[in-house]
């Protein structure tokens, strides 16, 4: 028996929603949905195993070799860079990376834009591009409190409907990029376990195209 | 004669590969820690990583540890000249993981002068031959940028280029496809490109032969897939064709591989072609080389689960010359052997013995 091919999936809706795509592509792995404590799960008759990690590290497991292939959001990918390849857009998981702020808001040249976001690069990417000059406020969560504190100016985020926006009295100003989870591979994982990477990867195109 | 089981799995395999490389004609290249800064703050993107240890010699010049090998021996070479040298030297540089920066022990073969299809296969088939010392389970992708510069063509705008580059050395055909419709570039140019992101095959698909069945892409591809033959040959290592192996097309043309091995999850070798890398430095010979990053191969490295095999107790006036002499003996029988009185913290033996040379113990 080959070693089995090691999928990361992002804990939660995302990852269940996930998981579902690959049992529809032929993978299935009911007993990672069970309640247990146990933390890797096998399909040994489709050798491979699965196991849940919190969706902004499965990135990391994926390049640092833990993983062979799992799945990440685009603005994962797009804040952390690393170095995996990116196969396929699942088409699931579908949101933006935008830039929101108060309703009132006017943003004014002459002076430093605040920006808060658990996105950095992303954001200083963004405005530099367009020249702007801006002051980043890094945070971990409840991002949409910084607008309201007087803590920033706007914030960069990920809006899936703007519910939460609108309910705290900000909006939309620009989208940067709409993001969606993305199959990704390590490259190495990929030179030897190219054959079963590449039927999961074809499968799973068959099901979201 | 050197017991292997004393080098550290970097040592060993440098060793190796210099005994390999000096067989195959190169000479050792011994050069200093430092370099001048401008070399390297010209040649920025040809360097792995663009973050550079400087400081101020003492006559007020601005030196940089050296973060690359290749350009100091490029900046040397004498046109016209045929140069074929290996080094092992310790570089400088940033980790991406941990963002600090690094000394990291690298070695690697660089052959300049006018370069023929023997030459090119030679160097392929060292780097093949280079993977194979560590592990013969490895695989050396091979690509020719003359196939990708074929597929860009059509592609003017530098930055639009960047960005397709971008998609196809992550395998992205889906993000290939979308930049092609925002770009409004024919749908002819993102399947191309899309085919050349998907390969990596031991074999050059026939989808692409037939989309680069004339003009220079279709020799780059005739001569690949000579020089993998010869390359297969000569070497257990996996041999495949991956289109999708970027290179900063401003320093490198031609051939460019990367190697793996297997459970190092980055590749440990990279190298190819770079002439135009010669022409920016004022040279009109032609170059190739590659380098193997050896601080990845501590991961293959088992570690012993003993700090010796046995652990010689003795007793405080034990006869010392008695408690030598067991302790040689066990060392003539082939095992290490540390000898104290009491046995230390946090050691592991593999056997624990009491010496019979006398004294109490208890």
């Amino acid at each position: 028996m080959t070693e089995p091919v090691r999928v990361a999936l992002p804990k939660g809706r995302l990852g269940e929603k996930v998981l579902g795509l690959f049992t529809e592509a032929g993978f299935p792995c009911p007993e990672a949905l069970a309640d247990t404590r146990k933390l890797i799960f096998e399909n040994p008759d489709k050798n491979v195993c699965f196991f849940w990690v919190k969706p902004s590290d499965v990135a990391i497991y994926v390049e640092r070799g833990a993983a062979d292939i799992g799945v990440a959001g685009k603005d994962i990918l797009l804040e952390y860079e690393p170095d995996v390849f990116e196969l396929l857009d699942l088409g699931t998981g579908v949101c933006r990376l935008a830039v929101a702020g108060p309703k009132e808001f006017r943003d004014s040249p002459e002076r430093t834009l605040r920006v808060a976001t658990k996105f950095s690069h992303v954001a200083t990417e963004y405005y530099r591009r367009l020249g702007r000059d801006i002051d980043i406020i890094h945070l971990n969560g409840s991002i949409e409190l910084a607008p309201l504190l007087g803590l920033s100016d706007v914030i960069v985020d990920i809006v899936e409907t703007g519910k939460t926006l609108k309910e705290n009295g900000l909006e939309v100003f620009e989208t940067i990029v709409p993001v969606s989870a993305r199959l990704i591979a390590n490259p190495s994982a990929y030179q030897f376990k190219q054959t079963p990477i590449t039927e999961i990867t074809n499968a799973l195109k068959e099901i979201v195209s | 004669m050197i017991d292997e089981r004393l080098l550290r799995s970097e040592e060993r395999v440098v060793l190796t590969l210099r005994d390999l490389y000096r067989r195959h004609g190169y000479a050792c290249f011994k050069m200093s820690k430092f370099e001048e800064y401008d070399l390297y703050g010209q040649n920025k993107d040809f360097l792995v990583s663009d973050s550079v240890i400087t400081f101020t010699d003492t006559d007020g010049k601005l030196m940089a540890l050296k973060p690359d090998v290749t350009l100091s021996i490029v900046k040397n070479h004498r046109d016209g000249t045929e140069q074929r040298v290996y080094y092992d030297e310790n570089v400088y540089r940033i980790s991406k993981s941990t963002h600090n920066y690094r000394e990291l022990l690298q070695t690697g073969l660089e052959a300049m002068g006018r370069l023929s299809e023997f030459d090119l296969t030679e160097v392929a088939e060292l780097a093949a031959q280079s993977l194979a010392a560590v592990s013969p389970d490895a695989v050396l992708t091979l690509s020719d940028l003359g196939v990708l510069n074929a597929a860009l063509a059509p592609v003017e705008s530098g930055e639009q280029r960047a960005a397709l580059l971008g998609c196809l050395q992550r395998k992205n055909a889906h993000g290939i496809s979308e930049l092609c419709r925002t770009f409004g570039l024919g749908t002819g140019i993102g399947e191309r490109l899309a085919l050349l992101a998907q390969s990596g095959t031991t074999e050059i698909p026939d989808a692409l032969w037939r989309q680069f069945a004339d003009g220079p892409a279709a020799e780059a591809l005739t001569r690949l897939e000579r020089i993998a033959e010869r390359v297969r040959k000569s070497t257990p290592v996996r041999i495949t064709f991956d289109f999708s192996l970027v290179s900063d097309m401003n320093y490198y043309n031609g051939i460019v591989f990367r190697g793996y091995l297997r459970g190092i999850p980055a590749p440990v070798l990279r190298g190819g072609q770079y002439d135009k890398l010669m022409q920016k430095l004022g040279k009109s010979d032609g170059a190739i080389g590659f380098a193997v990053y050896l601080d990845l191969l501590e991961r293959l490295t088992e570690t012993d689960p003993y700090d010796a095999d046995v652990l010689l107790l003795y007793a405080p006036d034990a006869p010392v010359e008695a408690v030598r002499a067991e302790a040689e003996a066990l060392r003539a029988a082939g095992k290490s052997v540390c000898a104290r009185v009491n046995e230390p913290e946090g050691m592991r033996f593999r056997e624990i013995l009491r010496a019979e040379g006398g004294g109490k113990n208890d």
